[in-house]
C-alpha cells in the first residue's frame, strides 16, 4: 500500500474503531510494557500538567470565569512580584521537606501517607520544647533543639506504621493515614485545651515563643527552613546514590526479590526508612512553626502540606532535586489561589481542586508509562 | 533427532471417513531467544485420551496453548474436525469446543461451583438464578461420573474436587475436546485413579482428551496413544500398547552431543557441602524435600537431573538460605548453615546463580555496575564505612566485564537491556568473583543460544578447576552428563539414584526421573 493510502486506511481504522468495538470485531486490550522509551519518563508528566490545566480550564469555565485570565492571576501572584515570590518560597519549604520524606518511602515501595500527621507531631514537639522544657535557652541551643526534638517526633510517629508493617505485614497505607488523624486532634486538643494561650484574643493557639523564630533574608519573609530544605534535597540525593544504604534502598526499591537473593534485610528497611521519612516530615513542622513572625503552635499550621507532598514527590518522579522544583512550582499555586480568592473572588478550594486534578492527571500518565493500548482486529 | 529401533510401530493412522477432532500442522512458535514449537504437527482423534510427553521446555504446554487460544502461532495450522480454523482467543477455542484445564486452577474460593461455573458466560444475563445451573451440573455430573455438589463453596473441597469443577465448566461449555495440563501433580493416587476413571468414561462418550504429561507411570495408566516432544520438536507418535516405559523415556530423554568440551579429570578435596536428611516444604505446604542426602567435595561438579518441580528449586533456596528446611542438616566447609540467612549463607562462601536471572539474580533497573556489586558492596574493597567508593565500584565493574567479556555499551547500562547470554555472564561475573567455596547453580543455561551455552559451561569447568564444589541442577540431561563428574537424580524431593557420565545409560536416567529407583543407588559415605 502506498503511504498515501496506508494513511486513510489508518484513519477508517481509528474512526470505525468505536463500532467494531461494538459489533465485537475489535478489542481493546490494556498490556504491560515491557520497556518505556526514555522520553516518557520526562515528557508524560509535562503532559499529565497540560492535561490537568485543561481539565481545569473547562472547570473554572463552568463557574463562569475566564480561565486564562485565572491561570494568568495564580502566576502573576506567585511569581511575579517579590512579595509573591517570596510567599513562594517559603511556602515550598514544608512541601520539600515533606516531599523528601514521602519520596524516600516511595522508593522502596512503602506508601507513607502519613507525612501530615508526622508534621504534626514534629511541630507538637517542637512547640512542647521551645515552651515547657528549656524555654529559657538562647536561641542557639533552643533552634536546634526544636529542630530535633521536631525530626524526632515525626520520625517516631513514622516509625510506628513503619514498625506494624515490617514486624507484622500491617499496611501502612492505612496505619500511616489513621495516625494522622490522631496527631491533627491531639494538637487541636492542645491548642484548645492545656496548651491554650491564656492572653491570646480567641485565636487558638499557644502562648508565642519568639526566641525559635528562624533568621531570614533580610527584607523579605524567606527563613532558614529553605535552607535545610535545601540542604536535605542536596544531602538525601547524595545518601541515595554514595551510601551502602541508598544502594540497598536502590535495590530493595527496585526488586525485593533481588534484594532477599543478595543478603539484604527487609525489615531493616522498612524501619529505617519509615523513621528516616517521619523525621523529614516532622522537621517541616518544626521548621513551620520557627519560620512564623509570631511563632506558635496554632489552628492553620498546615493546609494540608503532608498530602500535597504527595503529589509533589509523583510529579517530580520521586527525584530530590526535582521535588525541590515541584514543591516550588506547587507553592506557587498555593499563594496564586491566595490571589484567586483576592481578585477574582474564587472559593480557596479552587486552587485545591487543581491540586487534585493534577494528582489525576499524573496517575493517569503513569498509566501510560506502565501500560500501552494495542487494538486488536478480528480479519474476516 | 534420535533413530528409533525397528521394533517401534509407527502409529499410522488408517483410512476413515471420520475426520481427527484436532489436527495441527507445521506449528512453530517463537519467543524471545527460544524456538518453543518447531513444525510440530499433533493430530488427536474423538473418542481417544492422548497423552503429550516430554521434558520441561519440550514445548508441550506452548503446543497446547495455541490450541486453547493462549498464544497464536508464527506458522502452521488448525482443524477442528477437518476444518481449518483461526484462534484468537480462548474465547475462540470454547467456541470451537476446545476446553483447557490448567495446572494453577482458575477457581473463585469464596463462591459455590455453580457460580465459579457460570463465571463469564452470558447467561444467566440480570437475574441469578442459578437452580437451572445447578441441575445441569447434577446431569453433567451424574453422566460422566463426576461427584460434586453444586452448592458447595470452592474453599469447601479438596482438590481433587475442585479438577473435576474445572472439568466440569468446561463440559458446560460444550467442550469437545478437552485438554488437562499436568492433571495429576496435585492429586493424591485415590484421586488419581477417580481423575483416570471420569476420563474413561469421557473418552467413551466421544470426548477428545489430551493430557500434557511428564510422569510415564500415568500416560501408561491411562493414555491411548502418545506423542513424545524434545526441544521443540515432535520425536514421534505411538500406541501406547506397542510401546514400553523404557522407550517411552528414551524418546523423552534422547541422547544428543552438542559440543566437544575437554574436562580435565578430577581432582576433588574435601567435602565442601552436605546435607545430611533435608526436609522442606514447598510454597503450597506440601513437602518439597524428603530426605535429600547428598555430598558435593571441593572442586567436582555435581548435578541434579531431574523435571522441573521435582524439589530442584527448593534444594538451591535451602542452600542458599531463602527457604527454612524442616529438618535435617547441611553444612558448608564444615559449619552447620542449615536455616541460616541468605547473607550468612553468602559469607559462609556460598555462590547463587538462580533460575530466575531477571526476577531474582539482578536488579534490572540498574545499571550492570549496580548489579555487579550486588553482593559485594559490604566489602573493604568498595565501601569505607557507610559511604561507597563510586571509583572502586567502576574500575571493580570494569574489571569484571573485561574478564567474563560482557558485551555492553556502557557501565551505566541498565541490565534488563542485555541479551540473555550477556546477562547469565553478569551474573556468573558476579558470583565467580566473590570466590565461593559452593557454587549452586540453578538451570544456567536454559534460554541461552549455543554460544552463550558454550561460554558458561567454560566458566562452570574454570570455577570447578579453582576447586569451587559446584552443585549444577539442570533440566538438559545432555549438559548434565558432558559438565558433571556424578548425576544425583531428584523425583518428588527423593533422591532416586546416582550415576556416573561415563557409565550412564540413558534409558535409566529416564526412568529415574519419571520416578523409577534406580538399583544403582549409591548411598555417600
Amino acid at each position: 500500500m502506498t503511504t498515501r493510502a496506508n494513511f486513510w486506511q489508518t484513519t477508517r481504522n481509528i474512526l470505525s474503531l468505536p463500532l467494531d468495538i461494538v459489533r465485537g470485531r475489535a478489542v481493546v486490550r490494556i498490556e504491560r510494557r515491557l520497556t518505556t522509551p526514555r522520553w516518557m519518563t520526562y515528557v508524560v508528566p509535562v503532559i499529565s500538567i497540560i492535561v490537568a490545566l485543561l481539565l481545569g480550564a473547562i472547570l473554572l469555565a463552568a463557574a463562569g470565569v475566564n480561565p486564562l485570565e485565572a491561570y494568568n492571576t495564580v502566576l502573576t501572584g506567585a511569581f511575579t512580584s517579590l512579595d509573591g515570590l517570596a510567599g513562594t518560597a517559603v511556602k515550598s519549604i514544608p512541601l520539600i521537606l515533606c516531599g523528601l520524606g514521602v519520596a524516600l518511602a516511595f522508593r522502596t515501595l512503602l506508601w507513607n501517607i502519613g507525612a501530615e500527621g508526622q508534621l504534626f507531631m514534629g511541630a507538637f514537639a517542637a512547640a512542647g520544647v521551645a515552651l515547657y522544657v528549656i524555654p529559657d535557652a538562647p536561641p542557639f541551643l533552643l533552634i536546634p533543639a526544636v529542630l530535633l526534638a521536631g525530626a524526632l517526633a515525626g520520625a517516631l510517629w513514622g516509625f510506628i506504621p513503619g514498625a506494624l508493617k515490617g514486624l507484622l505485614g500491617v499496611n501502612e497505607i492505612i496505619t500511616s493515614l489513621m495516625l494522622n488523624y490522631v496527631a491533627i486532634l491531639w494538637v487541636d486538643y492542645l491548642i484548645y485545651g492545656p496548651w491554650r494561650d491564656p492572653q491570646g484574643y480567641g485565636f487558638p493557639g499557644t502562648a508565642p515563643f519568639e526566641a525559635v523564630r528562624f533568621p531570614r533574608l533580610p527584607g523579605t519573609r524567606v527563613h532558614l527552613g529553605l535552607l535545610i530544605g535545601i540542604l536535605a534535597a542536596v544531602l538525601i540525593a547524595f545518601a541515595l546514590q554514595r551510601t551502602r544504604w541508598g544502594y540497598e534502598t536502590r535495590v530493595i526499591g527496585e526488586n525485593q526479590q533481588a534484594a532477599r537473593y543478595a543478603g539484604m534485610s527487609l525489615v531493616k528497611n522498612i524501619l529505617l526508612v519509615m523513621f528516616l521519612s517521619g523525621g523529614l516530615a516532622g522537621l517541616a513542622g518544626a521548621s513551620e512553626l520557627c519560620g512564623l513572625t509570631n511563632p506558635r503552635l496554632q489552628i492553620g499550621l498546615s493546609p494540608g502540606y503532608g498530602y500535597t507532598a504527595i503529589i509533589v514527590a509523583w510529579l517530580a518522579r520521586l527525584n530530590p532535586y526535582a521535588i525541590v522544583l515541584v514543591s516550588f512550582l506547587f507553592a506557587g499555586l498555593l499563594v496564586g489561589g491566595d490571589s484567586l480568592q483576592m481578585a477574582m473572588n474564587l472559593p480557596r478550594a479552587t486552587v485545591y481542586i487543581l491540586q487534585g486534578i493534577v494528582l489525576f492527571a499524573v496517575l493517569g500518565g503513569e498509566l501510560f508509562v506502565r501500560y500501552r493500548v494495542r487494538i486488536a482486529r478480528q480479519e474476516e | 533427532m534420535t533413530a528409533l529401533p525397528d521394533n517401534i510401530q509407527m502409529d499410522t493412522p488408517p483410512a476413515r471417513e471420520q475426520k481427527p477432532a484436532v489436527r495441527m500442522v507445521g506449528i512453530v512458535k517463537r519467543f524471545p531467544g527460544v524456538l518453543a514449537n518447531d513444525q510440530v504437527d499433533l493430530e488427536i482423534r474423538a473418542g481417544e485420551v492422548h497423552a503429550l510427553l516430554g521434558e520441561n521446555g519440550a514445548g508441550k504446554s506452548t503446543l497446547m496453548s495455541v490450541l486453547s487460544g493462549l498464544y497464536f502461532p508464527d506458522a502452521g495450522q488448525v482443524y477442528i474436525h477437518g476444518r481449518p480454523v483461526t484462534i484468537h482467543s480462548p474465547r475462540d477455542a470454547i467456541q470451537l469446543g476446545i476446553g483447557m484445564v490448567h495446572q494453577h486452577f482458575m477457581l473463585v474460593p469464596v463462591m459455590t461451583v455453580a457460580e465459579n461455573v457460570v463465571l463469564g458466560l452470558d447467561q444467566p444475563r440480570f437475574y441469578l438464578d442459578l437452580s437451572k445451573t445447578e441441575r445441569q451440573l447434577t446431569e453433567l455430573a451424574n453422566r460422566y461420573g463426576l461427584r460434586v455438589d453444586p452448592q458447595a463453596y470452592i474453599w469447601q473441597l479438596s482438590v481433587g474436587e475442585q479438577q473435576r469443577v474445572e472439568i466440569l465448566k468446561m463440559l458446560y461449555r460444550g467442550a469437545e475436546i478437552l485438554i488437562l495440563d499436568e492433571p495429576t501433580a496435585v492429586l493424591t493416587p485415590q484421586e488419581v485413579d477417580d481423575l483416570f476413571s471420569t476420563l474413561r468414561r469421557m473418552a467413551g462418550e466421544g470426548q477428545a482428551i489430551i493430557i500434557i504429561s511428564h510422569k510415564l507411570d500415568e500416560v501408561e495408566a491411562i493414555a491411548d496413544r502418545v506423542t513424545v516432544l524434545r526441544k521443540g520438536r515432535k520425536v514421534a507418535t505411538v500406541n501406547r500398547a506397542q510401546v514400553g516405559k523404557a522407550e517411552l523415556a528414551r524418546m523423552m530423554v534422547g541422547r544428543e552431543v552438542l559440543f566437544d568440551i575437554q574436562k580435565e579429570p578430577l581432582q576433588a578435596g574435601e567435602v565442601i557441602l552436605e546435607t545430611t536428611d533435608l526436609h522442606a516444604l514447598g510454597n503450597k505446604g506440601l513437602p518439597a524435600l524428603r530426605g535429600v542426602s547428598l555430598q558435593v567435595q571441593a572442586g567436582e561438579i555435581v548435578g541434579i537431573a531431574g523435571v522441573a518441580g521435582n524439589g530442584q528449586r527448593e534444594l538451591a533456596e535451602t542452600l542458599t538460605g531463602l527457604r527454612p528446611c524442616k529438618s535435617g542438616q547441611i553444612h558448608v566447609a564444615g559449619q552447620e548453615t542449615t536455616n541460616c540467612t541468605p547473607r550468612q549463607a553468602i559469607e559462609r562462601g556460598v555462590g547463587h546463580v538462580p533460575e530466575d536471572r531477571l526476577g531474582t539474580g539482578l536488579v534490572p533497573n540498574l545499571s550492570i555496575a549496580d548489579n555487579l556489586i550486588l553482593k559485594a558492596y559490604r566489602t573493604e574493597a568498595l565501601a569505607q564505612g557507610p559511604f561507597l567508593n563510586p571509583q572502586a565500584v567502576r574500575a571493580f565493574a570494569r574489571d569484571l566485564v573485561t574478564r567474563f567479556e560482557v558485551s555492553t555499551p556502557t557501565l551505566e547500562t541498565p541490565v534488563k537491556a542485555l541479551s540473555g547470554g550477556n546477562l547469565q555472564r553478569v551474573l556468573l561475573a558476579r558470583e565467580i568473583s566473590s570466590r565461593p567455596a559452593v557454587m549452586v547453580a540453578v538451570h544456567p543455561t536454559r534460554g541461552l543460544d549455543i554460544g552463550a551455552t558454550e561460554a558458561v559451561h567454560r566458566l562452570l569447568l574454570e570455577l570447578r578447576h579453582q576447586g569451587t564444589g559446584i552443585l549444577l541442577i539442570s533440566e538438559d540431561l545432555d549438559e548434565l552428563l558432558v559438565l558433571s563428574d556424578r548425576v544425583m537424580v531428584l523425583y518428588e524431593g527423593q533422591v532416586m539414584g546416582e550415576v556416573l557420565p561415563e557409565e550412564v545409560d540413558v534409558e535409566e536416567i529416564g526412568l529415574m526421573m519419571a520416578g523409577t529407583m534406580g538399583h544403582q543407588r549409591m548411598t555417600p559415605e
